[in-house]
C-alpha cells in the first residue's frame, strides 16, 4: 500500500496534521497508523470515563464522520515497528509494508515504570494513559476496593477522583515533597492537597516503594501497604523508537537554567520547576519550527515525542500537553502539504480540575510575584523584564484567564499595559486605547 | 457574517446586557427565575469598567480560535462561522477558559464551560443587543470574513 502521506499516531498531533494537510491539499491520500483500534479519542478524558462523567462515546476527540469527511484510510489496532528512510516504508508489526511520500510521526509517549523489586507478582497493576486502562480497571475495581497510586501528578490524581466513586479507599505516594509538582508551587500544592485530602484520599510524600510482595508494597521509609489495586503514575517516556529506526535526533530536553523564585524566596531551579516530573528531561525527537525531524528527509514529527522550545524559558523541552500536540501536528500538516508554517508560541499551559477546585497554569513561576491568597482562591502573575512569565491561578480565579495567557503567548511587553490594572483582574481595559479598539473591532489575532 | 459590537461612547456601565444574556441562555421562563430561587445564571457577555471606560465583549468568533484548536475533548467546533461548545461532550477542564485571548468563555458551574453562540439556539437575535437601551451593543454585518 502506498499513501501521499501516511501519519503514525491518532490523537490531538495526528488531527492537526489531517486538518492542517487538507487545508491544503484535498486530493493526495492519507493513512493513519495506531496500534490502538479506537476512532481518534481524547486520552484526558479517560478519568472522566472511569468516573462516569462520559460515556465512550463521548470521548470521540473529533466527530464520527471524521475519516471520511477528510478521506483518511484507518489503519487501527495495528503496531508500527520501524521506518526506513531510504524507502520509505513504515514496516508494521504484522509484516505489512506502508509507503510514504511524507511521513508525521506522532507517537505520543508510553508510561514510565521504574524498576521495583517484586513488581511482577501484584495483582491488578495498571497504567492511567489509554482507553484499554481504564476497561481493564473497570473489570478489576470493586466497592470500596484498597488502591495504591503512585505519582501525586496530573495522571495519578485524575485517576485517585475518578475512583472515589467507587468508594475505593486511596493511597497516593510520591517521592517528591508535594503533590502536582510540575503545575503547582509549594503553597498552592498544599491548598490543592488539603482539598484532596477532604474526600478521603491519603497521601504519603518523600517516599517511594521499594518492592513488592504480591498486593503488599513496602515503602522506603519502612512503612507496608495492603492493597487491591495498583496504579502506577510516576511520569512517561516518549515513544522515539521510531524515529530513531528512520535515523531521526533524539535528544534530552534541556533543564530550566534560571532560577525560580516563588513567593519571593529563591528556590533551587529543580525544587520548583521539575520536579515537572521526569518526562521534562526526557528523550524526545529534535525538530525544526516547521515540524521536520532533524536529520532525515520528508518525515515529519508533533506531540509528546517531541522537543519544544519554551518561550518563557528559552530552553528546549517536552511540552506534553494536548493544545502544544495539536498545533504542532498542524504545522507539520501545513509543511507536509507544501504551505509554509512553523509553530513558534510553545510554552507550558495545565487547565485541570480535582473534586470540584479547578487550577490554570501556564509558563514558568521566575520573576517577581503578584500574589492574591483567599483560602482555595489563589492567583499569582510571575514576571521579569516587562514580561510575564507564568501564572498559577487557582478557584474562583480563573475567570478571564486567557487574557495573562495571551500575555504570555504575544510576549506582551507590559510597560505598554496598565499591569497594576491587569493584575487586579484580567481585563481588556487594560490595553492602550488603540489595541483595545482593534481587540474589540475585529475577531481573530489580537490580545 | 453579522456579528455583535461594541459602542464604547454609548456604553453605560450599566451591565444590563449580562441579565439579558444570561436569562436568555437559563433555560428558566420568567426573568427573575434565572436569579433567584438558588439560581444564579452566568452571563456569557461581560461588561468592562476599567480605567474610567466601559463596553462590553463576548465571544469575537475568532478566524482562527484558540479554544477551539486547544479543546482537549473535541468539544468546540465553528459552525456557519458561529464558535460553538458541545455541553455534551463537554467536562469542563476549562482549557478553553486558559486560551482565550479576550476572556470570553466561562466557567458554568457545573461540567462545562459556556460562551456566546450569538443566541442561535435562542431565536437567532442576541438578547444582549435586544436589550441595550443605549444602543451601545450591536449585531451587524462589518466586512470581516466568517
Amino acid at each position: 500500500m502506498k499513501f501521499d502521506y501516511v501519519i503514525v499516531g491518532n490523537s490531538a498531533a495526528a488531527a492537526g496534521c489531517i486538518e492542517g494537510i487538507r487545508e491544503h491539499d484535498k486530493k493526495g491520500s492519507i493513512a493513519v497508523i495506531s496500534d490502538e483500534k479506537y476512532h481518534i479519542y481524547s486520552r484526558p478524558l479517560i478519568s472522566y470515563l472511569l468516573k462516569g462523567d462520559v460515556k465512550e462515546k463521548q470521548m470521540k476527540y473529533r466527530p464520527a464522520d471524521f475519516y471520511k469527511v477528510n478521506d483518511v484510510e484507518t489503519l487501527l489496532g495495528k503496531r508500527a515497528v520501524s521506518v526506513d528512510s531510504k524507502t520509505k516504508q513504515v514496516q508494521l508489526e504484522s509484516g505489512e509494508k506502508i509507503e510514504y511520500g511524507k511521513l508525521l510521526i506522532a507517537t505520543g509517549s508510553k508510561p514510565f515504570v521504574p524498576p521495583m523489586d517484586g513488581l511482577d507478582s501484584v495483582k491488578n497493576h495498571f497504567s492511567f494513559m489509554k482507553l484499554d486502562d481504564v476497561k481493564a480497571i473497570e473489570k478489576a475495581v470493586k466497592k470500596g476496593a484498597k488502591v495504591l497510586i503512585i505519582g501525586a501528578g496530573l495522571i495519578g490524581l485524575k485517576a485517585a477522583e475518578a475512583l472515589e466513586h467507587y468508594g475505593c479507599d486511596m493511597t497516593v505516594i510520591d517521592l517528591a515533597d508535594r503533590i502536582l509538582p510540575s503545575i503547582l508551587d509549594k503553597q498552592t500544592s498544599e491548598i490543592m492537597q488539603k482539598h484532596i485530602e477532604a474526600h478521603g484520599v491519603k497521601f504519603k510524600l518523600n517516599t517511594s516503594a521499594k518492592s513488592f510482595n504480591k498486593n503488599t508494597a513496602t515503602l522506603t521509609n519502612g512503612e507496608e501497604l495492603q492493597f487491591d489495586i495498583l496504579i502506577t503514575a510516576v511520569g512517561v517516556r516518549p515513544n522515539t523508537e521510531l524515529a530513531e529506526s528512520a535515523g531521526g535526533k533524539v535528544e534530552r530536553g534541556q533543564r530550566d537554567a534560571a532560577p525560580n523564585s516563588v513567593s519571593g524566596k529563591a528556590e533551587p531551579a529543580d525544587n520548583c520547576l521539575a520536579a515537572r516530573s521526569n518526562s521534562i528531561h526526557a528523550r524526545g525527537f529534535i525538530t525544526d519550527k516547521k515540524q521536520a525531524v532533524k536529520g532525515v528527509k520528508n518525515i515529519w514529527a508533533a506531540g509528546d515525542c517531541t522537543v519544544s522550545e519554551d518561550i518563557t524559558t528559552g530552553t528546549s523541552h517536552i511540552i506534553a500537553i494536548m493544545p502544544n500536540a495539536y498545533a504542532q501536528g498542524l504545522v507539520a500538516g501545513h509543511n507536509m502539504a507544501g504551505a509554509a508554517d512553523r509553530y513558534e508560541r510553545a510554552f507550558p499551559m495545565n487547565a485541570i480540575g480535582f473534586f470540584g477546585l479547578h487550577i490554570i497554569t501556564a509558563g514558568n513561576y521566575t520573576g517577581d510575584c503578584y500574589e492574591e491568597v483567599d483560602g482555595e482562591n489563589v492567583k499569582k502573575l510571575f514576571s521579569a523584564n516587562d514580561r510575564l512569565n507564568g501564572f498559577i491561578l487557582m478557584g474562583e480565579k480563573i475567570t478571564r484567564a486567557g487574557i495573562y495567557t495571551a500575555l504570555i503567548r504575544e510576549q506582551t511587553d507590559l510597560s505598554t499595559v496598565d499591569y497594576d490594572l491587569l493584575c487586579k483582574a484580567p481585563q481588556l481595559a487594560a490595553f492602550a486605547e488603540e489595541k483595545r479598539l482593534d481587540i474589540l473591532s475585529k475577531g481573530g489575532g489580537a490580545a | 457574517m453579522k456579528k455583535v459590537y461594541v459602542n464604547e461612547e454609548r456604553c453605560l456601565g450599566c451591565h444590563l446586557c449580562e441579565y439579558y444574556c444570561a436569562f436568555a441562555n437559563s433555560g428558566e421562563a420568567e426573568f427573575y427565575k434565572a436569579f433567584r430561587l438558588g439560581r444564579n445564571a452566568v452571563p456569557r457577555i461581560k461588561v468592562e469598567d476599567g480605567n474610567g471606560i466601559n463596553f462590553a465583549v463576548q465571544c469575537r468568533h475568532c478566524d482562527d480560535p484558540l479554544c477551539m484548536k486547544n479543546c482537549i475533548a473535541g468539544a468546540i467546533s465553528k459552525v456557519d462561522g458561529v464558535v460553538k461548545i458541545d455541553h455534551e461532550k463537554c467536562v469542563g477542564c476549562y482549557t478553553c477558559v486558559l486560551s482565550c485571548p479576550y476572556g470570553c468563555v466561562v466557567a458554568d458551574g457545573g461540567h462545562s464551560a459556556s460562551k456566546c453562540e450569538l443566541c442561535t439556539a435562542n431565536g437567532g437575535i442576541p438578547q444582549c443587543v435586544k436589550g441595550c437601551i443605549n444602543g451601545a451593543i450591536v449585531f451587524e454585518e462589518r466586512g470581516e470574513t466568517a
